[in-house]
């Protein structure tokens, strides 16, 4: 036992650095969130709290499950591609309170423009209008239907 | 207060249980979602794209997007005959309330709208130390901002510019492709927003989703395909001129 003769201090550093390794461990195993791993190098719980974020656009299935009429007519026309929301904004707290949230209806006259406002940049085909010309500061509701645009379609709804 | 030693000893089994549910944190919201039979991405079709604005709005309405940042965007690209290789781009305010009339019609004009492009093999995941953004088993890139540092590793790697850092929040913040949204059967808000159906969801593992008949007949192109991201965000008539 010649060899360890004196060595006492090793084995008491080699002993704090086997206690220190342990703590890290339990350390570890309680401030390392549990799902961290569970599909990857990442935190997997992550993944449901993303998915739980509010909805603000309720989406066109939701308005056409109240407003049918509205959805029959727009199939028909020019517009029947054009979901609900892309000129009447987000409003799933209308489609959760129908009742107490109301909708305001949308300035067609700035609304319209932001789509065929005539530009050389859009493309060729698109239907575009310069709004000078085209009207004299009467709204485009007067003479189109929104949900289903065509001069023959008659002004409002 | 003096707490006895018997007091702490019933406590602390009760301290143990609230601080692993801590830990657990909430459980996944969308039970009937299953992560491994989706693959996100997204299909723009440039030749639709009339640069309203309208996804940009939409993006910030449905996830609080500060004003100035975007988690997309639209650039308006106007390529000269004589130099080809070095088009003009604008984007005021990232194309939110459209773009100033343009009126040499001889001239060649379009719009890109821009977002992360959800990349199979992304750069921005690759770079985090601290492992707070990954892409998800169903193919969307995301940043779990509870761990996230800030330190903006990330938004240096991203050769699309599609991340900032929250300026309040101070962590990384990106498009999620509405991931509160696909995984409840709904589609993105800029998709849902799109007057011209310009941009579509798509996924990529449903073999009855609209894109896999695109993709038959159409050829399209990803950005930076040289940088090999396995990016999911498919453009259809896109310029060479993009960068």
């Amino acid at each position: 036992m010649s060899v360890f003769k004196d060595a006492g201090h090793l084995f008491r550093f080699a002993g704090l650095f086997v206690l220190a390794f342990l703590i890290f461990l339990v350390v570890r195993h309680y401030v390392v969130p549990k799902s961290f791993g569970q599909y990857g190098h990442y935190r997997g719980n992550a993944i449901g709290e993303i998915a739980a974020r509010p909805v603000k656009f309720a989406g066109h299935e939701t308005c056409e499950t109240c407003h049918s009429d509205v959805a029959d007519k727009k199939k028909i026309g020019k517009h029947a591609h054009v979901n609900c929301e892309a000129c009447h904004g987000a409003l799933a707290s209308h489609a959760d309170d129908p009742a107490t949230i109301t909708p305001v209806l949308p300035d067609t006259a700035v609304l319209c423009a932001q789509c065929h406002r005539a530009s050389a940049a859009k493309p060729k085909g698109f239907p575009q209008v310069d709004p000078a010309n085209h009207y004299s500061g009467t709204p485009c509701i007067t003479c189109h239907n929104p949900h289903s645009p065509g001069i023959d379609a008659g002004g409002a709804k | 207060m003096k707490i006895s030693r018997r007091q702490i000893l019933i406590l602390l089994p009760a301290a143990a249980v609230a601080w692993e549910s801590v830990l657990a944190g909430t459980p996944e919201d969308a039970p009937n979602y299953k992560l491994t039979d989706h693959w996100w991405g997204m299909l723009i079709d440039i030749s639709k794209c009339i640069g309203c604005g309208n996804c940009v709005r939409a993006c910030q309405t449905e996830n609080d997007v500060p004003d100035r940042y975007f988690r997309t965007w639209v650039e308006r690209y106007h390529v000269s005959d004589e130099n080809m290789t070095e088009p003009e781009v604008i984007s005021p305010d990232g194309g939110k309330e459209g773009f100033p009339v343009a009126q040499q019609d001889d001239k060649k004009y379009f719009f890109v709208p821009k977002l992360c492009n959800h990349c199979a093999d992304s750069p921005c995941t690759q770079v985090c130390p601290v492992g707070a953004t990954f892409i998800s088993p169903d193919g969307v890139v995301l940043v779990d901002q509870t761990y996230c540092l800030g330190c903006a590793y990330c938004v240096q790697a991203c050769p699309y510019g599609c991340r900032y850092i929250h300026p309040q929040k101070k962590v990384a913040d990106k498009c999620t492709l509405c991931y509160h949204r696909i995984t409840k059967g709904l589609t993105t808000a800029c998709c849902e927003a799109c007057p011209t159906g310009a941009r579509q969801l798509a996924d990529l593992k449903n073999p009855h989703d609209p894109i896999h008949a695109f993709l038959k007949t159409h050829s399209v192109q990803v950005l930076k395909p040289q940088m090999a991201t396995g990016a999911k965000a498919f453009y259809y008539d896109l310029d060479g001129s993009v960068r």
